[in-house]
């Protein structure tokens, strides 16, 4: 597990409220938007702003599409794209 | 546990009585709770309540007031800038003789002048414009519709903007978007980190967490010193 897979997991954690070592059982599969209710607008917002501070990376509204939180490897091959960028 | 109300001045020279909450029995400590704003009131309003519980039980005196057009507040949000919310917040203080303050989130943007105290979880005015934003892109998105957050911040500056089910003034937005937590004299910063936990204002229901509140109410019934 490499940083970004272990930070993304803790922010999906905080923002789900998931209890300590639960998000270490998404696989790449694991399904996030649509079948986590708790994902709601302002949850999922507030999730892209917590990846931004903690993984140093600036999210432009244009490259947020369903897709990307289809599954957590969709979200995490993201989020290492980004952090590979900045 | 009391529900009493506090004179808070109005923009243009008004005034009208505002809620809040109190644990006072006319102790030596008395710390004002500076709410969190927007949304994340909801979402940390359990958390505050909870901390004010310990505190009583510390026996230290505590006020949650609301800030004009919030909570239960009969004021119209889109007329309020948060320059009305610092006012409220040092009338409150004022008004129940508080010795210190604990500003949440967001409620420490808008600090009252003369109190010492700590400020939990700071956040820029922006980030928290910037989340709502987000929100409403997305939610718009849903529904079929484009936006943009430059092109909502253009119109919102002029025109006033919905966020999140709260109506924003011109102003507010343009003060929210450049305030940012100070290195306020007296004033503690408290990252979340010190507390622990899942921080509460990125759930999506509100909810409480008894670990986060024993943390906070210790560091504030040591600083006392009670």
């Amino acid at each position: 597990m490499d940083t970004t897979d272990r930070k993304l997991r803790a922010i999906l954690s905080d923002v789900l409220g998931l209890k300590p070592g639960q998000a270490d059982a998404f696989t790449a599969d694991t399904g996030l938007f649509g079948e986590l209710p708790e994902l709601d607008s302002m949850a999922v917002a507030g999730l892209l702003t917590e990846m931004e501070d903690r993984l140093g990376i600036v999210i432009d509204e244009d490259e947020i599409d369903g897709e990307l939180f289809e599954t957590y490897g969709s979200l995490l091959n993201f989020a290492r794209s980004k952090r590979e960028a900045a | 546990m009391k529900a009493e109300s506090y004179p808070c001045p109005l923009p243009g020279g008004a005034a009208a009585s505002e809620y809040a909450l109190t644990f006072d029995a006319g102790r030596k400590h008395r710390v004002l709770i500076a709410p969190a704003l927007f949304d994340e009131a909801h979402k940390l309003r359990r958390l505050a309540v909870e901390v004010m519980r310990r505190l009583d039980g510390s026996g230290i005196d505590s006020m949650l007031p609301d800030l004009p057009g919030c909570n239960e507040s009969e004021q119209d949000l889109a007329l309020i800038e948060p320059e009305d919310w610092r006012m409220a917040l040092d009338a409150a203080a004022r008004h129940f003789g508080a010795t210190r303050v604990l500003a949440i989130r967001g409620g420490g943007l808008v600090l009252p002048e003369k109190l010492g105290g700590w400020h939990y979880a700071p956040v820029k005015g922006a980030s928290l414009l910037r989340t709502m934003l987000r929100a409403r892109i997305l939610s718009a998105r849903e529904a079929g519709r484009e936006e943009s957050v430059d092109d909502l911040m253009e119109q919102g500056l002029q025109l006033g903007l919905e966020l999140a089910g709260f109506s924003l003034s011109g102003e507010m937005l343009r003060q929210m978007n450049t305030l940012v937590p100070g290195k306020k004299a007296g004033i503690t910063a408290l990252e979340h980190e010190l507390v622990g936990g899942a921080p509460l204002w990125l759930r999506a229901e509100p909810d409480e967490d008894a670990e986060q509140a024993d943390a906070l109410a210790a560091v504030v019934a040591v600083g006392v010193g009670a």
